[in-house]
């Protein structure tokens, strides 16, 4: 992150591209900062050959930094293979990193073992993708829902059943089906379920990992809404890790876009949908299908050419530049720094789209900072 | 098509052979299990003609899948029961024999299925699968059938498909996968293309490609296509017309225009409410629709919708207990609901169309 | 994956088999040499056990030179590794006989070479286990098979009875049961210990196998039956069936070409355990039949107390397990192209 740049505010947003149509922005949650991730990254090893050497690394995360402020909701978006799934789990700790930090409510908990972090799970939660296959069959709601407090051996006031009831109410099932399976429920019905025992031990924080693709349209919206519902009465905190752009830009207030185990993008919402810097961005933006008929014709649309690289290799300096129709020599030699541009959007890129003039500089001033040549970097030939 | 005269039985005969290219008509796909008869497709009927794409829309359950397997036979006799007809160029499908179905498969009538790792077999080159495709239809030499597999590698995008084509399946990236499986639809060169869900298991930027693709292919070829999808956005980019499906029934068909900016179902509604839209200002709140699917072995009595409508109680009860017939409320423009049209026009420009 | 990478995992798996038959040896070994001293017994009790009956004292001390008993069970081991790898030397009185590597040891009882007598053994074992294999393979997958497309009918419930009957019957039932059908009172086949090599009598080799072949097989003949049943029935529902069924196939090619060989692949790994189970012996068919295989030869050496031999029969059977462990792994990965080995 680099705080040494400095825009203007408003200039930013008058010379913007695309001017924000986007009624009143709401005050962005100033909260403190609940999570911190640092410079955060997982390879996986490959060996190979008669002594099983390792021959190299499934980058699948490779040096991701953000925040995440008490009562917002950050997204986390991009394609299969992009890393979020395994940010998410290593937030979780359920992967261990292989470096970066970890910082939650100012506690350092990447290094935390298992029984150190077993009364942190009261707080960090998780809402999984499948409501099939995350809850145990043989098991009663009520068994299911009430785990939580058994594991951690909490003592309800009016008893566990109770409390349990109280849970699937809140997540509006009827407190009645306390004693039916999984399977007497319904798809949207069984993520309910899954949202009522995250929310047994009232988290801080919850990260929900695409909690609704695997779900019907109409119920989608339902979940969706119980989530912001839930947020706002219980002051939850939320990194929905999800690959369709139009449901996280529904339900976060910021949005963190990778490629390749990098964070490309990073801004408020209103900012990242109605002025996309990154080229990625934008061509993710511009390859979702619009549900209206008559802007079938006349769209721009932004096709990338072939598939996601590997990550096993992936492309040296700008990760993006191989599918990018802006690349230049400069991408494919230095790698361009998370820059913020404007309070609230980071971008890493040296060629980004719906710039300002001044923001043009800024780019080119971090990236001669990181080791490119003056001439490399684009500082003259702006427009 | 001699064949289908003779063996198909006399009631089909005397019926008018349509002159669609497909016609559908009153198609019921029933499964008998031991919980009781599950209706996954209860009395359906549409038309399709060459060169045309046809959107089908619908939850899961709704029985779309199930219609595009009926109309290529693939429901297994024994647990299936099929009734009503399927005009296929003239040629009756439902009382043909399985051997007169499965001639037409692959060549008349091809499909793409959702999950294209899941839909090759993994043992087999993707070569070999297009040249098998290939030369179940086509009485030509390995070499021969070679060559064209490597000459639709290329059509549908595949760089240096002479060496791909000797690649397994396992060795193709997602979205090269789904190009593979459509160049082996596409290798007999189908007039009737189904695509179910083709795009659903891809990324977004590869799911773009996908769709530009089979929009292309299709002027190309000029097949009829219908694709099959939960993705209203899906639909409003390569359809010409929407039918939309819920337990097992068509509820609403229009041209793609008239779906999305007049439609005439509330469950259509709803679906258009349900999703955030890039292309919208974000609204503060989605609008659901209550409740979840019916289950297909005690569908709703009446209107089968109407137990998760906002509007089922101004039909006056009618909803409960009638169940709507599709009518034809403006040319082109069918939709099963009992409130008045302009009821229903006037909810929608009133209630809905500005909430999206 | 080139073919660098394939001898690169053979080789790594044979290093891991070695190790594998190292500990399998050193298991057995300490369950003979190193538990009786820790039950109390003294070098000379043990020795006197492996002399024979009314051993004399001189008989006694050299064999326990000869065993190098009175030394500590890890150096006893050592030499028996020793002469696995180089050989052995063994004085006997005045002589010393050489046994050349790998030498298994002296059988106690009959003083041979432990190795000759495995040798001599094994192609009894041999043509019990591959003839029977062949047979069970053949009519279990078939049965199977047909089973899984008919799946309800009367066919598919009447094989899969008679495959219960099959796995829950054991060998000295059916075996005795056919032996008394067939070669008692029907006389159409020879009784049992009529075994005769197949370098001898071809005829009369075939013949007495029938029998043990066709009991042996019915066994796993119900096995696989009912496992080729459950994978067709799982593979006929995967998704590239439907693609084959769509792309017009007949279904005759649907069956064969696309579904048979998928389910095939686990038929294959549970083949080449009991193949190699059965190599090291069959013994309770060989008892049955009275064929005289490795399993009779592993019977008679442990009522004896003929431990060497028991020691070698363990490491033969164990080496056929290992081996054959590979050998249907590296088939597996010419099968599926999506395992790799590494």
């Amino acid at each position: 992150m680099s705080g040494d740049t400095t825009v203007s505010t408003s200039k930013t947003i008058q010379d913007a591209a695309k001017p924000a149509p986007e009624p009143a922005p709401e005050p962005r949650p100033q909260g403190e900062v609940m999570l911190e991730v640092d410079n955060l990254g997982k390879h996986f090893p490959v060996t190979a050959g008669l002594l099983r050497r390792q021959v190299g690394a499934v980058k699948a995360v490779d040096g991701v930094s953000f925040s995440v402020r008490k009562g917002e909701t950050l997204g986390l978006v991009g394609e299969s293979g992009c890393g979020k799934s395994t940010t998410g789990r290593m937030i979780m700790r359920l992967l261990d990193p292989s470096f970066g930090r970890i910082t939650f409510e100012g506690r350092d908990i990447t290094k935390l073992s298992r029984g150190q972090m077993r009364p942190l799970r009261r707080d960090l939660q998780m809402i999984f993708q499948d409501p099939y296959s995350s809850l145990n069959p043989r098991q009663t709601v009520g068994a299911i829902v009430g785990a939580p407090f058994r594991l951690q051996n909490i003592r309800t006031e009016h008893g566990v059943k109770r409390a349990v009831q109280d849970l699937l109410e809140l997540v509006g099932l009827n407190p009645e089906h306390y004693n039916r399976y999984p399977h007497e429920f319904s798809g949207g019905q069984r993520q309910r379920i899954g949202i009522a025992r995250t929310l047994a031990l009232k988290p801080k924080l919850i990260v929900a990992d695409e909690p609704v693709s695997a779900l019907d349209v109409s119920v989608q919206a339902q979940v969706v809404n119980l989530m912001e519902d839930l947020q706002d009465e219980l002051d939850l905190t939320y990194v929905v890790i999800a690959h369709d752009l139009s449901v996280v830009r529904h339900i976060s207030d910021r949005v963190a876009v990778m490629y390749l185990g990098k964070i490309v993008e990073v801004a408020d919402r209103a900012e990242l949908y109605e002025r996309p810097m990154h080229p990625y961005t934008n061509a993710l933006l511009s390859a979702v299908p619009v549900p209206d008929p008559s802007l079938r014709e006349g769209r721009e649309r932004i096709r990338l050419q072939g598939d996601v690289p590997s990550p096993l290799d992936p492309p040296p300096a700008c990760r993006f530049h191989t599918r990018c129709w802006k690349a230049q020599e400069i991408c494919k030699t230095v790698e361009p720094p998370l820059v913020r541009l404007s309070p609230g959007h980071e971008v890493a890129c040296h060629f980004p789209e719906n710039a300002t003039v001044s923001e043009t500089d800024t780019v080119a001033k971090a990236a001669v900072a990181h080791g490119a040549s003056p001439d490399e970097a684009p500082l003259a030939d702006q427009d | 098509m001699t064949a289908s005269d003779e063996t198909a039985p006399a009631e089909f005969a005397e019926r008018a052979r349509p002159s669609a290219f497909l016609e559908v008509r009153d198609l019921k796909i029933h499964f008998p299990t031991d919980d009781g008869v599950v209706k996954s497709v209860d009395g359906l009927s549409f038309q399709l003609e060459r060169g045309r794409t046809l959107g089908i829309v619908g939850e899961s359950g709704s029985g779309k899948s199930v219609t595009s397997l009926g109309i290529l036979g693939l429901h297994n006799r024994q647990n299936a029961r099929v009734s009503g007809e399927i005009w296929l160029d003239g040629q009756e499908l439902v009382g043909s024999t399985p051997e007169q179905v499965r001639r037409l498969r692959g060549r008349q009538m091809a499909m793409i299925f959702q999950d294209p790792l899941s839909s090759m077999h993994p043992f087999y080159t993707v070569g070999k699968q297009i040249i098998e495709a290939y030369r179940v239809h086509n009485d030509v030499s390995k070499a021969v059938a070679r060559k064209h597999a490597i000459d639709m590698l290329g059509r549908v995008g595949i760089p240096k498909p002479d060496q791909r084509v000797d690649d397994y399946p396992h060795q193709f990236s997602g979205g090269m996968r789904q190009r593979a499986m459509i160049a082996m639809a596409l290798s007999c060169d189908p007039e009737l293309l189904i695509a179910d869900e083709p795009t659903t298991a891809l990324d977004v930027t590869v799911q773009a490609q996908i769709l530009d693709l089979i929009r292309d292919l299709q002027e190309e070829f000029n097949s009829a296509v219908i694709m099959i999808t939960h993705d209203l956005g899906v639909v409003a980019e390569l359809s010409d017309d929407i039918l939309v499906m819920y337990a097992g029934r068509c509820v609403e068909y229009a041209a793609v225009e008239d779906a999305f900016h007049r439609p005439l179902h509330p469950y259509t509604w709803g679906l258009l409410g349900s999703m955030p839209r890039l292309d919208r200002e974000r609204s503060e709140r989605l609008m659901p629709i209550k409740g979840s699917p019916p289950s297909l072995i005690n569908v709703p009595d009446g209107c089968p919708f109407h137990p998760r409508c906002p509007y089922g109680e101004l039909t006056g009860g009618k909803a409960d207990t009638e169940r709507p017939e599709l009518r034809e409320l403006e040319p082109g423009h069918k939709a099963a609901c009992h409130l008045p049209l302009e009821q229903r026009r006037e909810i929608w420009n009133a209630e809905i169309a500005p909430k999206l | 994956m080139g073919p660098f990478n394939v001898l690169a995992y053979i080789i790594r798996r044979l290093i891991g088999a070695v190790l594998m038959l190292l500990l399998v040896s050193l298991v057995t070994f300490g369950i003979f040499f190193w538990m009786p001293k820790l039950a109390g017994q003294t070098t000379d009790q043990i020795a006197a056990s492996y002399v024979g009956k009314a051993p004399t004292a001189e008989a006694i001390a050299a064999t326990k030179e000869r065993l190098h008993l009175d030394q500590p069970v890890v150096l006893q081991y050592g030499h028996y590794l020793k002469g696995i790898v180089a050989g052995q030397d063994f004085k006997a009185g005045p002589e010393v006989d050489h046994c050349p590597a790998p030498c298994l040891g002296y059988s106690f009882r009959t003083s041979q070479p432990v190795l000759p007598q495995l040798i001599d053994r094994a192609p009894a074992t041999l043509s019990l286990a591959a003839g029977a294999a062949l047979l069970w393979l053949v009519s279990g997958v078939t049965i199977g098979v047909l089973s899984a497309l008919r799946r309800g009918s009367f066919l598919d419930r009447a094989a899969m009875v008679i495959a219960l009957g099959g796995v829950s019957l054991p060998i000295y039932f059916t075996g005795l049961l056919s032996l008394a059908i067939f070669s008692y009172n029907l006389k159409i086949f020879p009784g049992g210990g009529s075994y005769r090599p197949f370098s001898e009598d071809p005829l009369h080799w075939f013949e007495s196998l029938v029998l043990p072949w066709v009991t042996l097989a019915f066994l796993y003949a119900a096995m696989y039956a009912r496992l080729t049943r459950a994978g067709m029935l799982e593979t006929l529902g995967e998704d590239y069936i439907r693609t084959a069924r769509a792309k017009g196939l007949p279904e005759k090619t649907v069956i064969t070409k696309h579904a048979l060989r998928s389910s095939l692949t686990p038929i294959l790994t549970v083949f080449g355990l009991d193949l190699g189970l059965l190599l090291g012996g069959a013994v309770l068919t060989e008892n049955t039949f009275s064929i005289p295989g490795l399993g009779q030869l592993a019977i008679a050496a442990i009522n004896g107390g003929d431990l060497p031999v028991v020691l070698g029969v363990t490491l033969l059977a164990a080496t056929f397990v290992v081996l054959l462990n590979l050998v249907v792994d590296v088939l597996y990965a010419a099968i599926d192209p999506r395992v790799r080995l590494g």
